[in-house]
């Protein structure tokens, strides 16, 4: 099936729970209401004519500091071999969905990670604990008003001050002193300034 | 901390879920009552035994954690704990334009960089609209792309002799694998970390007489895997080791999005080169090998294995016909002077690295800095399923599981 035809099958059962579907995007994809995550996704999953039996991938995002939290899926079908991309918006002060995890074994690590990283909490996940970070890290570090937290275990984290020495150092370099410039692109956590973002 | 304690119970699970027993002596309890309550607490029964594999383990391939519930010697469950080569590549990216970010992806896999490479510049490239390459570019990455697989694949499979306790196998496959790094150090400079394959097109040409040097390690290389194939694949006892372990239904492999070697060892005949070619696969001709079942069920630990070994034929074969195809030409025309994908844009791609799929989910914001990028980790999602295939097997063997699957700690972690 083609994604339009998909989108008007399940835009057909559910109405106005799908909010738009994009056909001109790169991978056609369906926005949906979050309150039906999981039931379009069953759908999705047993329909006779749809059988998207393969989750390829499940990541979140952030549209912004200030703005909503979003969660995309994209799906295959083996026996079917189309695919399609579904996705909801969530509010950032407590962002909750209801876990695939039951539909898809593999929505179990990706859920994890998106919780680790975005703090996403997916309602019904049998072990949802941070995969990637240790389990007492503080924050999520993917959103875009993350800071890093000062401290860890007693371990200095952010490098903020040595990047501010060094700043001042290039800026007023003492005589008989030669500045290589060394290029300067590791803002690791999110804490150093990112450079200039060109206007578009 | 301490709380238990006080509460009079003489043990409690620190913040790593590990055991901690209190045994000052003023504790009445004897160590072994509290180990026993406290297994029993956690839903084991008596019997049973919590081990930790790695993260400092030989047989783990690199620093994976597995904590391992035994009874006896069977293993009734096993939780992998992620994260000690994590650096958060994806928070990188939000932060360098989009040519910056090609090194940090040869550190992903870094058994497999141009692949890595590959599959992140594609994934630009359906962001940009950018299809029309010079041919000599499109035959420079195929060609690269299949030699990172022969050797991925070998260190894949002499790792894997070693894990079964076949020493020699893997010396023979890191001696070839060394010719294949020579051929890559010769074209880009390095030996594992590419930094090759760009957005538009490759770093540098070919250098002079590289195509016919490439060609005589096909020649050398092709006799080698046969002895290297009655050196271990035809060895009965490594057959009896491994055809009977790890069993991966098909459904089972499909539900947990096993990709690569894992899903095809299986029986599942997919891969993303056939199935959704990109690049240039489509020109070539070869076979997609699947687990047969030859010696014992189908999906075990050997048919994956076995999948590799075939996949390493068929690699020569493209290999052969795209070094004998390929044009003269100029490989940085189509190199982007800015890379400014439109504001709002999201791409998803995928390509087929030697351990699986590898997918880049890019969003753009209209600057030269990706918005969010998205690495959908082949290892990390194959891995998943270690419990899944351990469950009732002994404890021995839960290594070469952990070998059949083949991970990259630093795809995993990322």
């Amino acid at each position: 099936m083609t994604p339009q035809d998909i989108a008007d099958k399940v835009q057909k059962q559910f109405g106005d729970a799908v909010l738009e579907f994009d056909a001109e995007a790169l991978d056609p994809v369906i926005k949906v209401n979050p309150e039906a995550w999981f039931d379009i996704c069953e759908f999705l999953k047993t329909d006779a004519d749809l059988e998207f039996d393969n989750l390829v991938c499940l990541s979140g995002f952030d549209y912004g500091a200030g703005k909503e939290l979003g969660i995309i899926i994209h799906l295959y079908s083996f026996p079917k071999r189309h695919s399609i991309a579904v996705k909801a918006d969530l509010p950032r002060e407590n962002p909750r969905i209801r876990s695939i995890e039951s539909l898809w074994r593999t929505a179990d690590w990706h859920e994890r990670e998106v919780f680790d990283l975005y703090g996403v909490v997916f309602d019904g996940h049998p072990d949802l604990r941070r995969i990637l970070c240790p389990d007492d890290w503080e924050g999520y570090p993917l959103r875009k008003d993350y800071e890093v937290q000062e401290f860890y275990h007693g371990i200095r984290v952010p490098y903020k001050e040595d990047w501010e020495e060094f700043d001042t150092f290039l800026k007023n370099p003492r005589r008989g002193h030669f500045v290589f410039q060394f290029e300067r692109t590791l803002p690791a956590n999110g804490n150093a300034k990112p450079k200039e973002k060109p206007s578009p | 901390m301490f709380n238990n304690i006080f509460k009079k119970q003489r043990y409690y699970f620190d913040s790593e879920g590990l055991l901690v027993v209190d045994m000052s002596p003023s504790s009445a309890v004897h160590y072994q009552e509290a180990v026993q309550a406290a297994t029993q607490d956690a839903g084991f029964s008596g019997e049973d035994m919590v081990i930790n594999f790695g993260p400092q383990h030989p047989s783990t391939h690199g620093v994976l954690r597995l904590e391992v519930v035994l009874e006896g010697e069977l293993v009734k469950k096993v939780t992998p704990h992620l994260g000690y080569l994590h650096r958060n590549f994806e928070k990188h990216a939000e932060y360098i334009p989009y040519n910056e970010i090609v090194p940090y992806t040869d550190r992903l896999d870094y058994l497999a960089a141009m692949n890595m490479n590959l599959g992140y510049v594609l994934a630009v490239e359906k962001l940009l609209g950018l299809t029309e390459l010079p041919e000599r570019v499109e035959y420079i990455r195929v060609i690269c792309a299949e030699f990172n697989r022969i050797a991925s694949h070998l260190m894949a499979i002499g790792t894997f002799g070693l894990d079964a306790g076949a020493i020699t196998p893997f010396l023979w496959a890191f001696r070839d694998r060394e010719k294949i790094l020579d051929l890559f150090e010769w074209l880009s400079g390095a030996r594992m970390l590419y930094n090759y394959i760009w957005v538009g097109g490759v770093a540098r040409d070919l250098p002079d007489g590289w195509v016919e040097k490439a060609k005589e390690f096909l020649d050398y290389f092709e006799p080698m895997m046969v002895e290297f194939n009655n050196l271990l694949t035809h060895n009965h006892i490594f057959i009896e080791r491994t055809a009977h372990i790890g069993i991966l239904p098909a459904d089972v492999a499909i539900n947990y999005a096993a990709t690569g070697p894992v899903l095809r060892g299986s029986g599942v005949k997919w891969d993303l080169r056939r199935d959704q070619p990109y690049s240039i696969y489509d020109r070539f001709e070869f076979d997609i090998p699947v687990g047969e079942g030859m010696y014992g069920p189908v999906g075990s630990a050997f048919d994956r294995y076995w999948v590799r070994i075939r996949e390493i034929e068929e690699s020569v074969k493209i290999l052969r016909q795209a070094l004998d195809q390929i044009p003269e030409g100029d490989v940085f025309e189509a190199i982007p002077r800015k890379i400014r994908p439109p504001a709002g844009k999201e791409a998803y791609f995928r390509s087929e690295a030697p351990r699986g799929e590898i997918g880049f989910y890019i969003r753009s914001n209209g600057s030269d800095i990706p918005d969010r990028v998205k690495c959908r980790s082949s290892c990390f999602v194959n891995i998943s399923l270690i419990d899944e295939i351990s469950r009732g097997q002994l404890v021995a063997d839960l290594v070469i599981n952990i070998g059949s699957i083949d991970i990259v700690l630093g795809e995993v972690d990322r």
